[in-house]
């Protein structure tokens, strides 16, 4: 319709006059905006800098090498060992299928594990890297590297991983290291990121365990763009970390592996103290385990194997165990009668075989007893009699003092897994533990290691270690971290009179010297390497009066783990003792059969710092003595790699 | 209308008309999509490919296609006017049938070629199809409620079609353009006060209505304002678009991180980086300083139309290039609005930055007509 001039006029005054409101709105409306954009990237720009930065940077924990633990000699015992593996980026592999099979032409990959992998990369991002198998020999990543074209996607990386080159020789000492598991991380108050590294691997037990802090290092680090689905784009920082010290023990793991070699077949403890200084030269605990089948990850079967085994494998016997010391605490009756003065060397007390306390009779182990018999005599053939006697003279109470004097019922402070205290009892104890008074009876049967007396082979290499020395020799593990020498353990002097210690020492000698001592079987003929002991034999089970009326059963008819404990303990050289030694063969019968010629053969090995020569023994036993060091030479023990043993 | 209805001195014909388009606008035009074609080339890792070079042939087609629609007279656009709008309805009905459904909404139509968002092309159908209806209408008629009732049902139709697509924001831009027009033809004030009234109490109910049988938006845009309203409330879910853009924006600062070196969108945290979120990675790349650019070249065009719309006595004429005007500053400011966290996200793209074929084609045209507008203005 044609519109009027004056309407068009108007209309045109209309419009115009709303535009200029629109524009003005418009206007206030991109000034909002523009102040919303000032407000964001200029006052709060660093904030969201800061976000942004948060974002695209990802702080990855770089694992520090572990400390190595070498023995005294500077042999390797805990090594970290390169570890290959092979993993594939699905997104970069095309043909899954084919690629794997391709590889598996290659290398050996046990099926698990490819179905582990196949699983894991169904689940993950497509460039996320997965293992597919694990501890590769360095001749499988040179076939993998060589074949790289026709094997896209695949790649080896390498990582460390700890290894114990003598296998189950040192299991007991070193521990073992495994993954961090959520026990650990209950268990544990340590804020160190490191844990949080998944499968990263701590000390589980030994001193892998208690040395954990030293041994572990710190954490680098090292930043990394990352997408927003996580891909990784660049590395922007690294840091490495700082590798754990490095630990040298006291052990000389030749003759610690010795030491297992000898205990084979027995379910056994025994400890090899170096009289100079305190130094735990071995600690043996028989049977023993591979400790790399932990850091692998065990099988179950492997697990409930060792956890089956009723000679419990897993057990650090010479530490952990303990036992009635049985004859071997006659010397702690004697030094504490001697020293209390209320019995002199060279007075004789009547065996007749037995003696009544009002009126419970206790036997001598010779049922015809020993006669008039002193000091000298009576640790030489043992007599059970003569200690009834002076034990109820001197007291518990102080016979307890000695026994803790020499290290019996002590917690020694060693950086090993459940180290036993022990037990030397007295009235305090009984009064306050089992709420009974103490008996004149339990006072009898300590004063032979019966009863309630218990101690750990490494006590009783302790107590002869201080019995040969006269000194507080206190035992040491650990010889160096990082280069710094650890303090000795060689101690003052006890203050027990020398006289009395000589003629326990004397006796001792006639112990394994002396035609009628104990062990003169296991006698070393080497004049300047002479050893000097004392046998123990330590019941399990009581003998009841029908019993014993009927003829006391022999051990080898009885079943296993209702035999005798049998101990030794001793010292050699005689004239300068530089070796002391404890053996405890668990229901192994009669000390000097059992466990005196295990110590005789340890300290010889101890002290010709190898095989000693066979006119070291006595001329009867030499060719089984023969026959037993080439079996010991070509033993090589689970999960050992370690060539041109002792 | 024709030049005979006005008195006039001086007539460009034929080729010359070029001389007399509004060159400043079609400056300006060049110089923001050329912002776009710098982003989609940044956002794509430095590559032409897969989003610049298409965006620039598209670009150089809808530049043809303005001169184009500029060269033709207004007046036979006036008179196209009822069928184009007529066409866009059809093609909304259409789209209820034979649409495309994606990602959870029935917008597209292949037409073969490229698939053509017809609730795009009803943004301008509809301000071309008011500012003819004003032409027509006589003034004094303007503010009576019959002829205010008749363009109010014209709106309503096109939004209603759109909002059950369901696209809430591109309803809520139809129903904005096709308002400014009644506006600017001088309806009378009252109307608009009463209706921004109900608008509010609408609001009110809608909000009402959540978790009841009778509720009126989907949950999904429920859930958008929410997270509009506190989107650090949901991080990782809904609100994780609004939040990484505003990081992006933000951590721009004055002259941002330097030209493909914005790490929000290099390393993909930014969602629909090359489409509705164009500007976040502007902002991040840019800074205050290319973000502020870009938004006043926006409002300079906007500007410009204002100027030429007030040099122009003829009513359709200045109508519909006022009312392309407002289509084109709702949707610079809507989306920078929606990705500078002072709205909600709603779905709108940038205009001639964000990548995407039919909506700048569209665009274009609508400029092609503001340029006729221009051109053939009684002088």
């Amino acid at each position: 319709m044609k519109r009027l001039p004056k309407d068009a006029l108007e209309s045109a005054r209309t419009i115009g006059r709303r535009a200029l409101v629109m524009g003005g709105v418009q206007l206030g409306i991109v000034g909002a905006l523009g102040y919303q954009l000032r407000s964001m990237q200029v006052e709060q720009a660093d904030k969201f800098r800061l976000l942004a930065e948060e974002n695209r940077i990802n702080i990855r924990l770089l694992p520090p090498a572990r400390g190595l633990i070498f023995d005294r000699n500077g042999i390797v015992i805990a090594d970290n060992e390169q570890n290959y593996r092979v993993v594939m980026v699905r997104e970069d592999a095309g043909d899954i299928g084919e690629v794997l099979a391709k590889l598996t032409e290659l290398v050996d990959i046990a099926p698990d594990d490819l179905a582990r992998a196949m699983e894991e990369m169904g689940d993950r991002l497509p460039f996320v890297p997965v293992t597919i198998a694990d501890r590769l020999s360095w001749e499988d990543v040179a076939q993998i590297n060589l074949n790289t074209p026709a094997l896209p996607g695949i790649t080896a990386e390498v990582g460390l991983s700890r290894v114990y080159p003598w296998g189950a020789d040192l299991a007991h000492v070193v521990g073992y290291v495994g993954p961090v598991s959520d026990y650990d991380l209950s268990r544990i108050d340590d804020q160190d990121p490191l844990l949080q590294i998944p499968r990263f691997q701590i000390g589980k037990t030994g001193t892998e365990n208690k040395l954990e802090h030293t041994l572990r290092g710190s954490a680098g680090n090292r930043q990394i763009e990352v997408t927003a689905v996580g891909r990784v784009m660049r590395e922007l920082d690294r840091q490495e970390g700082i590798p754990g010290k490095d630990v040298q023990l006291t052990i000389d793991s030749r003759l610690q592996s010795y030491v297992q070699a000898r205990l084979d077949g027995e379910s056994a403890g025994a400890v090899v103290i170096d009289l100079a200084s305190g130094d735990l030269r071995a600690i043996g605990s028989a049977p023993s385990f591979d400790p790399n089948l932990f850091v692998r990850g065990i099988s179950t079967t492997d697990w409930t194997g060792l956890n089956e085994d009723k000679y419990r494998p897993l057990a650090a016997k010479a530490v952990q165990g303990t036992y009635p010391p049985g004859s071997t605490f006659k010397m702690v009756a004697a030094l504490a009668a001697m020293e209390d003065g209320v019995v002199a060397p060279d007075e004789t007390v009547y065996c007749p075989g037995f003696t009544d306390v009002f009126n419970i009779r206790f036997h001598c182990w010779k049922g015809g007893g020993h006669g008039n018999i002193n000091l000298h005599e009576s640790l030489k053939q043992s007599c059970d009699c003569y200690y009834y006697d002076i034990a109820q003279r001197v007291g518990i109470d102080k016979m307890a003092v000695m026994a803790r004097k020499l290290g019996l019922g002590i917690k020694h402070d060693l950086p090993l897994s459940a180290v036993a205290a022990g037990l030397a009892p007295d009235k305090a104890w009984k009064a306050s533990v089992r709420g009974e008074d103490w008996r004149i009876g339990d006072t009898v049967n300590a004063s032979i290691g019966q009863g309630y007396v218990l101690a750990s082979p490494l006590q009783l290499a302790v107590m002869t270690a201080r019995i040969a020395t006269g000194r507080e020799i206190t035992p040491r593990l650990i010889r160096l971290i990082d280069g710094v020498e650890q303090p000795s353990g060689l101690g003052e002097s006890l203050g027990i009179n020398e006289n009395t210690l000589r003629r326990v020492r004397a006796s001792m000698n006639d112990v394994c010297n002396h035609r009628r001592g104990t062990a003169y079987g296991s006698r070393i003929m080497a004049d300047e390497y002479r050893m000097a002991g004392k046998t123990g034999t330590s019941q399990v089970r009581r003998i009841t009066p029908e019993e014993r009326a009927a003829g006391v059963t022999k051990n080898e008819d009885l079943p296993w783990e209702r035999r005798d404990h049998a101990l030794f303990v001793g010292f050699a050289p005689y004239d300068n003792p530089r070796y002391a030694v404890s053996v405890v063969v668990e229901h192994g019968g009669g000390g000097s059969r059992a466990a005196a010629p295990i110590a005789r053969d340890i300290i010889l090995q101890a002290q010709y710092g190898g095989p000693p020569p066979l006119d070291a023994y006595p001329a009867s036993a030499r060719e089984r003595i023969a026959e037993q060091q080439r079996r010991i030479e070509r033993r090589v023990p689970p999960g050992s790699t370690v060539s041109g043993r002792a | 209308m024709s030049y005979l209805e006005h008195n006039t001195k001086f007539v460009p014909t034929g080729l010359s008309k070029i001389w007399y388009l509004n060159w400043p606008v079609i400056m300006l035009l060049m110089a923001i999509a050329g912002f776009g074609f710098l982003m989609l080339y940044s956002v794509a890792g430095g590559s032409g490919t897969p989003w610049m070079e298409p965006q620039m042939k598209r670009f150089a087609l809808g530049m043809v296609l303005m001169i184009a629609v500029a060269m033709v007279p207004i007046w036979f656009w006036r008179n196209m006017a009822f069928v184009a709008f007529g066409g866009s309805l059809l093609l909304l009905v259409g789209v209820e049938f034979f649409g495309e459904i994606r990602q959870g909404a029935q917008r597209w139509i292949n037409l073969g070629f490229m698939r053509l968002q017809p609730s795009e092309l009803t943004k301008i159908t509809l301000v071309m199809f008011l500012a003819a209806y004003y032409d027509w209408l006589p003034n004094n008629r303007t503010s009576h409620p019959l002829w205010v009732a008749l363009p109010v049902l014209f709106i309503l139709a096109p939004v209603a079609l759109v909002l059950n697509q369901p696209d809430l924001g591109t309803s809520l831009l139809l129903l904005m353009g096709g308002a400014t027009v009644m506006f600017l033809a001088g309806v009378h004030w009252a109307y608009f006060a009463t209706v921004i009234g109900a608008g509010v109490g609408a609001i009110v109910a809608v909000f009402q209505s959540r978790g009841t049988s009778w509720q009126m938006l989907k949950d999904y845009q429920f859930r958008r304002i929410d997270t509009f309203l506190d989107p650090a409330n949901d991080p990782l879910n809904a609100g994780y678009h609004i939040t990484q853009a505003k990081i992006a924006l933000g951590s721009g600062g004055w002259t941002g991180r330097g030209y493909m070196q914005g790490t929000q969108s290099r390393l993909n945290f930014l969602p629909e980086k090359h489409t509705d979120f164009i500007f976040t990675t502007l902002a991040e790349e840019f800074g205050f300083v290319g973000a502020f650019t870009l938004l006043t070249l926006y409002l300079l065009v906007v500007l410009f139309c204002i100027v030429s719309a007030l040099g122009n006595r003829d009513r359709f004429a200045s109508l519909l290039t006022l009312g392309i005007a407002m289509t084109f500053f709702l949707f610079f400011s809507v989306n920078m609005a929606m990705v500078t966290g002072l709205a909600p996200v709603v779905g709108v793209p940038l205009p001639l930055v964000s990548y995407g074929g039919s909506a700048m084609l569209v665009l274009l045209v609508a400029f092609g007509l503001v340029q006729s507008a221009h051109v053939h203005r009684p002088r």
